[in-house]
């Protein structure tokens, strides 16, 4: 189990964030993750692997409409 | 085209003056019914605690009514003002202009915003508002020429009101040729605003590519069912030469260095970022559906299999691309998007070849999805037929979507319609429906009421549950719901239903602070964004500002600041401008309070109306949960979920219905509890009144203010 966004959400070994947004629906494209309080480039997302119990955030940059 | 016969009823001719950083410090008063017109001065008062837009519009209209004065009263008025940075052209979204009157809709103020030329001509031409009362005997033009300085109200009778051509006609007729059209800039409904409560204004600016007009709406809360009321047909004004520093800035130099950092941004990151440049607000079309956020079928649900058909990339194809297409000069982010040689295929217009300004998201998701319909090419239709026959699109697709809702229940059938066939994605029966506004007859009339009319008529005529028109019916305060779904949000219920005109989300959009990225949990932060967005937007309306360069654009580096969602770099770029144009010093600080003062008065307008309390904040449950067991049992797992770990309730062998009833009560609760600590944090009483020392800390203890308050202490 992971936490992503202060919420329970769940892990399998070798997570990557690619993966997990693409499991979230997570599409919108100003987008910034952290994994344990470290900003992960957009170019790292599919090599970045998450661990059990990492704390993620993906922080939709959106206050629109 | 047809030959325009004006009588001459009033000439006023005034001194042409010049703008002194960003104040004209005059206004004009006109009465279309006695002929009065009259030059007032703007106070230090007016510029200190209201500074322009809304707020000078709001000062008036208090002044012009009483507590019993009601939308079709003649002293009921229409005031338009831009606002001291208004008219700049060297920083994008700067051609606001705020409209206020007492709506058909809520019977208390209601502003809307448009862009379009109007509001920065007006203060060009001499003034910082305009105050519209009375109403006349016959259809009225009125003409203000800031090239010569006179003033004419005309007599205009007969002739169609429809704007896509009376725009273009009275453009026509008042410009001294090809050259000239630029400089004129018109504000006009159509037909459907004579019969329905859903009027808009049209404003029109002249776009020198297409020679032709273009619209921009002040689109909510019936404004254009008032204008036509007081029987105006259209305010056309003339204006020449403008230039940069009309407002005569007293840093000019600050409004330069802030206006190209900001094109820089959009040159740079707007492709990868909104594409506002290509296709404008409706980009966000497929992410609200993927997000479960885009209304469909009457805000029953989030998303739909056939929302691809109406993707952004669909619309892209329709609207002509690297076009410049700001409202105003100087906007870089260009998002007036419009597809241009449209056929049309339906009514009085069948066969014309258009230009279609849009679509907004809004339009696209109301008109399309919420009532099931999935046709781009029918979306841009009726997006031209509400705008032309001047009815706001989103009241037009909100109700009518409920008028499907209520045919599917077979609350309506097609006795009672008059043989429209009502279902969600009936074609052929919306454009019946828009065309009967347009000529006030059948159903048509009835649904332009607005929802809140339709259900006391459902219920009273056809024996309907009055709960459960309350339950579906999206309107509160008497104004439509715009076209987001807040079912999964409880701040983003807060935007909608604690705010001052109604649920229109230009207060506050939090749907992904809070239901995705989970940033403000509790009650209290949640409060604390239910006060900071809507007193940071309400400022854009006082000063004539377009909300979309804020946050539609981002810098590079946003992301990295303590407070992306504020992008704190353009919040100081707003205090930068507006102290170069003003000569003032306020800090981001100010800028809040600044807001402040005028939300408060707003609210106790409306509580001076009879309105603006805790009961009249209260919504729809459609817009806090799953009404019907259709709702509940399409997302049954994330409510299971939801009622197994927030209330350590087990749904084992429980009915769609009792769990239903046990989510509501729940639902219902965590509202109220929000209700509670937004009140607390803006400094009003538990029932929603602003309190004295709120009003005095604000500087706006306002003995008018006072003797409201202290009657509902």
């Amino acid at each position: 189990m992971i936490k992503l966004n202060n919420r329970d959400c769940e892990w399998h070994e070798g997570l990557t964030v690619e993966e997990l947004l693409r499991l979230k629906n997570y599409t919108y494209p100003r987008i910034v993750v952290s994994v344990n309080a470290v900003i992960v480039p957009e170019e790292a997302y599919a090599s970045t692997v998450i661990e059990d119990g990492d704390k993620v955030e993906a922080i939709h940059l959106m206050a629109g409409g | 085209m047809e030959k325009l016969e004006h009588k001459f009823l009033k000439e006023y001719n005034y001194e042409l003056g010049a703008v002194d950083k960003g104040y004209t410090n005059r206004t004009l008063y006109i009465n279309v019914g006695t002929h009065e017109i009259k030059e007032k001065p703007v106070t230090s008062l007016m510029k200190d605690k209201f500074i322009g837009g809304k707020g000078f519009g709001l000062y008036y209209l208090w002044q012009a009514v009483t507590e019993s004065t009601k939308w079709d009263d003649p002293e009921n008025e229409i005031i338009i003002s831009s606002g001291p940075i208004g008219g700049i052209t060297q920083y994008p979204g700067s051609g606001k202009s705020l409209v206020v009157t007492l709506s058909p809709l809520t019977n208390m103020p209601i502003d809307s915003n448009a862009g379009g030329y109007f509001g920065p001509f007006l203060k060009f031409a001499g003034f910082d508002a305009l105050e519209l009362q009375g109403k006349a005997e016959k259809d009225v033009l009125i003409f203000i020429d800031g090239t010569k300085g006179t003033i004419t109200i005309e007599e205009m009778p007969g002739g169609g009101v429809d704007t896509h051509i009376l725009g273009e006609q009275l453009t026509e007729k008042y410009a001294d040729n090809e050259e000239d059209k630029r400089n004129i800039a018109v504000i006009s409904t159509g037909t459907a605003a004579e019969h329905t409560n859903i009027g808009l204004l049209n404003f029109t600016f002249y776009d020198v590519r297409r020679k032709g007009i273009r619209l921009k709406q002040a689109g909510r809360g019936g404004i254009g069912t008032v204008f036509r009321d007081k029987h105006i047909k259209a305010l056309v004004i003339k204006c020449a030469g403008v230039k940069g520093d009309l407002n005569h800035p007293v840093d000019k130099l600050t409004l330069n260095k802030t206006g190209i950092k900001l094109h820089k941004e959009m040159h740079d990151l707007d492709n990868s970022q909104n594409q506002m440049r290509k296709i404008g607000t409706a980009n966000i079309i497929s992410i609200m559906d993927q997000y479960d956020l885009l209304p469909t079928h009457n805000y029953k649900f989030g998303a739909h299999k056939d929302t691809f058909k109406i993707s952004p990339e669909v619309f892209i194809s329709k609207v002509t691309q690297n076009s410049p297409d700001g409202c105003w000069h100087g906007c870089s982010m260009a998002c007036a998007k419009a597809a241009d040689h449209f056929e049309l295929k339906t009514g009085p217009y069948k066969g014309q070849k258009v230009t279609i300004d849009g679509p907004e998201y809004e339009n696209a998701a109301g008109l399309g999805s919420n009532c099931g319909i999935f046709d781009p090419d029918v979306i841009l239709e009726l997006n031209f037929y509400c705008d032309t026959y001047g009815i706001d699109t989103i009241s037009y697709a909100t109700l009518t979507a409920f008028v499907m809702e209520c045919y599917e229940n077979g609350i309506l059938n097609k006795e009672r319609t008059g043989g429209l066939e009502l279902n969600f994605g009936n074609i052929e029966a919306n454009f019946e429906l828009i065309h009967q506004m347009a000529k006030g007859e059948g159903f048509g009339k009835i649904a332009g009421l607005g929802i809140r009319k339709m259900k006391e008529i459902f219920a009273k005529e056809y024996g309907a549950d009055p709960q459960f028109l309350f339950d579906i019916g999206m309107e509160q305060k008497g104004l439509e719901f715009s076209e987001y779904l807040p079912k999964e949000s409880l701040a983003q219920q807060g935007g909608y239903g604690l705010t001052n005109k109604g649920p229109q989300h230009d207060e506050a959009w939090l749907i992904f602070m809070d239901m995705v990225n989970n940033q403000i949990p509790t009650f209290e932060d949640k409060a604390e964004a239910l006060h900071y967005y809507p007193m940071f937007r309400t400022w854009f309306g006082l000063n004539g500002l377009c909300k979309l360069p804020w946050n539609d654009i981002a810098p590079a580096d946003n992301k990295l600041t303590d407070e992306p969602a504020k992008i704190p770099e353009h919040v100081q770029n707003y205090v930068d401008i507006f102290n170069a144009v003003t000569g003032k010093t306020i800090d981001k600080f100010e800028l809040i309070r600044q807001s402040e003062r005028v939300y408060n008065f707003q609210r106790i307008f409306n509580i001076r109306m009879g309105f603006g309390k805790r009961i009249h904040d209260k919504l729809p449950y459609r817009a806090m949960g799953p009404v019907t067991v259709e709702e509940y049992q399409s997302r049954e797992e994330r409510y299971d979920q939801q009622l197994k770990e927030l209330l350590g309730y087990d749904t084992t062998g429980k009915t769609t219905e009792e769990k239903i009833k046990v989510l509501r009560e729940y639902r219902e609760d965590q509202y109220e509890k929000l209700t509670d600590a937004v009140y607390k944090r803006r400094g009003w009483t538990m029932d929603g009144v602003p309190t004295v020392e709120k009003l005095r800390e604000l500087g706006m203890d306002l003995p008018e203010l006072l003797e409201v308050v202290e009657k509902h202490r």
